[in-house]
């Protein structure tokens, strides 16, 4: 395959048509067609964003309350990019500060080693002494050598930990919807005995789940740990609970409604019933199964938001709601910058699935 | 109803003797779908005879139930009444001995054409050597002329080339019996044509059992040694056989002058458009069982009213 086919079946399958007249383009295919396709998938969104931009400044200036105005976009911007500079402020202090520690403990370790020296060559109660004081100064060395910066959390952290909030929850779904699924698409009777609870906690609010998620990581581990905090493994439980039914239903979809062209060639081969399940029913029905996580991992990804600020996660719903708490201009700018952050990771999120999805629907991708 | 089958041409080429014992006999099978008001009798009453060695065509029009038969045979359906006996052994199951090539290929999407094969031969000849199995694999992919496509997919494929990958994997399984069931009606008419000639090479070579299944009567004489039409369901069953006296290896453009082939076909074709006549008349007569009584009335004046006239 010559690479403009590579390249075209590059975007088809990442579902990024917006590089294809782009491709064509610099292909030397017909130009007006493709600056067409360039109006259409750069300019007219371009001009719309502008026009969003436009409505919003606009209303920044007309919006307050409380004495404190709606950021307008200029704001945001500015506040945005502080918090980044914040963030790399900080990262560089934290890292001055573990350089000059190590630097320290490098020190101590010399005064031990001396005093030790000291200590052979000396016989009695000064012995005992600097044999003392060399363990001191060993312990300091150790503690200075190991000293972790324990500043607080910046922007870019919490978008770290919310991806590793929303990760660990989308997995575990994964893990505990997708075998479920085949078995109630295998079986009727498996089915119908999941369906009701399937039926009944699905529309269930994120928030409904949040306090008995607590009761039940708290009662399971006592405390936490260093690795997974009490507040991490809520927020991802309750990620947990809210992202397994896409995924659950579209599997169990996928897997009854395998061909049945498929099904007859698997009986006409008489393949075992582990042969059939992997042979033939899992990859017929992998591309229904990944639009499940997709729409899994995009409700996760709202409801982590919310799980954060309840459950004091510290990710990007605590850093929305700290901004609130603390109610002036600056903070809501910061908040009306988080949300173009969400919205972006979310869309980021998006295209990963479409683009596993593809991979899996052989001679049938979708942009969407 | 008399039937142009009377008037065929006396065979005048020595015939090819296939083996007169039945490699499969069909005895007496019907089936149906549904239940109640609801039932729809596909098949009634089917007996037939496949020898072993021979190439066999049921024809007949669509919905007459070809496929059925087809299921039937490969025992992914079974017979509500009468059996299906293949060497002295009910068929209750699908089995790798019967081979067949469905009408829409169904290839699996997410396997090579080499995967696909592959498939089937891992899993009919699993003792062999994994080299062995390999070699098997790529001697059948040649023999279907797809050895520059073995890496690509199903969907990267035209339907011609998707279906002989379909047929490589079932000749692929070695079966003792091949059911080729409507194997080209999916094609357009020159792809159909070439497939035809690839398909009777292939036969040739193999003079493997075969059951063609189709309702196109050229390429069922073109290729079989025996014809059986199918009549038009509901409760279809079949007809006389014909036998094809064409001396093999049979080429396609000669048969087009050939007086046994113009006359063969005409006989097929007007059998089939009688009984499906006679189907139709059959339905119509009875369906008259309770005919709607027209009033008997005569309108007073066809002319309209002169005041709404305009």
């Amino acid at each position: 395959m010559n690479w403009r086919g590579a390249a075209l079946r590059f975007c088809k399958v990442t579902g990024l048509p917006i590089l294809e007249p782009f491709v064509r383009l610099i292909a030397g295919e017909d130009r007006n067609e493709q600056f067409k396709g360039i109006a259409k998938f750069v300019l007219v969104p371009v001009v719309a964003v502008g026009l969003f931009l436009g409505f919003w400044s606009f209303s920044a200036r007309h919006v307050v309350a409380n004495s404190v105005k709606l950021p307008g976009p200029k704001d945001t911007f500015t506040e945005g990019m502080r918090l980044f500079s914040a963030h790399f402020e900080q990262k560089r202090i934290d890292a001055q500060k573990t350089r000059e520690k190590k630097i320290e403990a490098l020190q101590l370790m010399q005064n031990a080693k001396k005093s030790e020296q000291a200590a052979a060559a000396a016989d009695g109660a000064e012995k005992e002494k600097l044999l003392a004081n060399a363990a001191t100064l060993k312990k300091r060395a150790l503690s200075a050598a190991n000293y972790q910066a324990s500043s607080s959390p910046t922007f870019v952290d919490q978008i770290f930990n919310s991806l590793q909030t929303v990760t660990f929850g989308f997995v575990i779904a994964t893990l505990i919807a997708v075998p479920i699924g085949v078995l109630c698409g295998m079986s009727p009777w498996f089915n119908a005995a999941i369906t009701p609870l399937i039926q009944v906690f699905k529309p269930v609010s994120p928030l409904a789940w949040l306090p008995l998620a607590t009761l039940v990581i708290l009662s399971m581990s006592s405390g936490g740990s260093q690795w997974l905090p009490i507040a991490f493994l809520t927020s991802g439980i309750t990620v947990c609970l809210c992202s397994l039914w896409p995924t659950l239903v579209n599997t169990t979809l996928g897997v009854s409604s395998v061909d049945k062209d498929y099904m007859n060639v698997a009986k006409v081969l008489k393949l075992s019933w582990t042969q059939q399940l992997f042979k033939i029913v899992l990859p017929a029905s992998l591309p229904l199964m990944f639009a499940g996580m997709r729409i899994s991992l995009g409700v996760g990804w709202m409801v982590l938001i919310a799980a954060d600020m309840l459950a004091q996660n510290p990710g990007l719903g605590k850093f929305v709601w700290d901004e609130y708490q603390n109610n002036n201009e600056i903070s809501f700018a910061r908040i009306a910058f988080s949300v173009i952050v969400i919205g972006l990771i979310g869309l980021f999120l998006d295209r990963i699935m479409i683009f596993m999805r593809n991979l899996v629907s052989f001679g049938n991708p979708q942009a969407a | 109803m008399s039937i142009a089958v009377l008037d065929r041409p006396r065979p005048k080429v020595a015939v090819r003797a296939a083996s007169p014992e039945p490699l499969i006999s069909i005895r007496g099978v019907s089936k149906g779908y549904g239940i109640g008001m609801t039932r729809n009798e596909v098949l009634s009453n089917i007996n037939l005879n496949l020898r072993k060695g021979e190439f066999l065509a049921i024809v007949g029009f669509s919905g007459s139930g070809k496929t059925t038969l087809t299921k039937l045979l490969a025992g992914l359906e079974t017979p509500d009444s009468g059996e299906i006996v293949m060497d002295n052994k009910v068929i209750t199951g699908p089995s790798q001995e019967r081979g067949i090539v469905f009408q829409n290929y169904s290839l699996l999407p997410w396997l090579t054409v080499r995967g696909n094969i592959a498939l089937s031969v891992d899993r009919v000849f699993r003792h062999w050597t994994r080299a062995e199995r390999r070699d098997h694999v790529e001697k059948f992919v040649e023999m279907v002329g797809l050895s520059h496509a073995v890496h690509r997919r199903p969907h990267e494929l035209s339907g011609g080339m998707r279906q002989r990958v379909s047929l490589a994997r079932t000749l692929a399984m070695k079966p003792n019996v091949l059911l080729l069931d409507e194997p080209l009606s999916a094609l357009d008419a020159l792809t159909r044509s070439v497939m035809q000639e690839e398909i009777l090479k292939i036969w040739e070579e193999e003079r493997q059992t075969c059951l063609l299944i189709t309702n196109d009567v050229d390429e069922a004489i073109l290729l079989a040694d025996r014809i059986v039409p199918l009549n038009p369901g509901p409760k279809a069953s079949l007809g006389p056989a014909f036998t094809v006296d064409l001396e093999r290896p049979r080429d396609k453009t000669a048969l087009n002058h050939n007086e046994n082939f113009k006359g063969l076909r005409n006989a097929v074709t007007n059998y089939l458009v009688a009984v499906r006549q006679k189907s139709r008349d059959d339905e119509a007569m009875s369906s008259e069982a309770s005919p709607i009584e027209l009033p008997d009335l005569q309108p007073r004046s066809l002319r309209l009213p002169r005041g709404r006239a305009g």
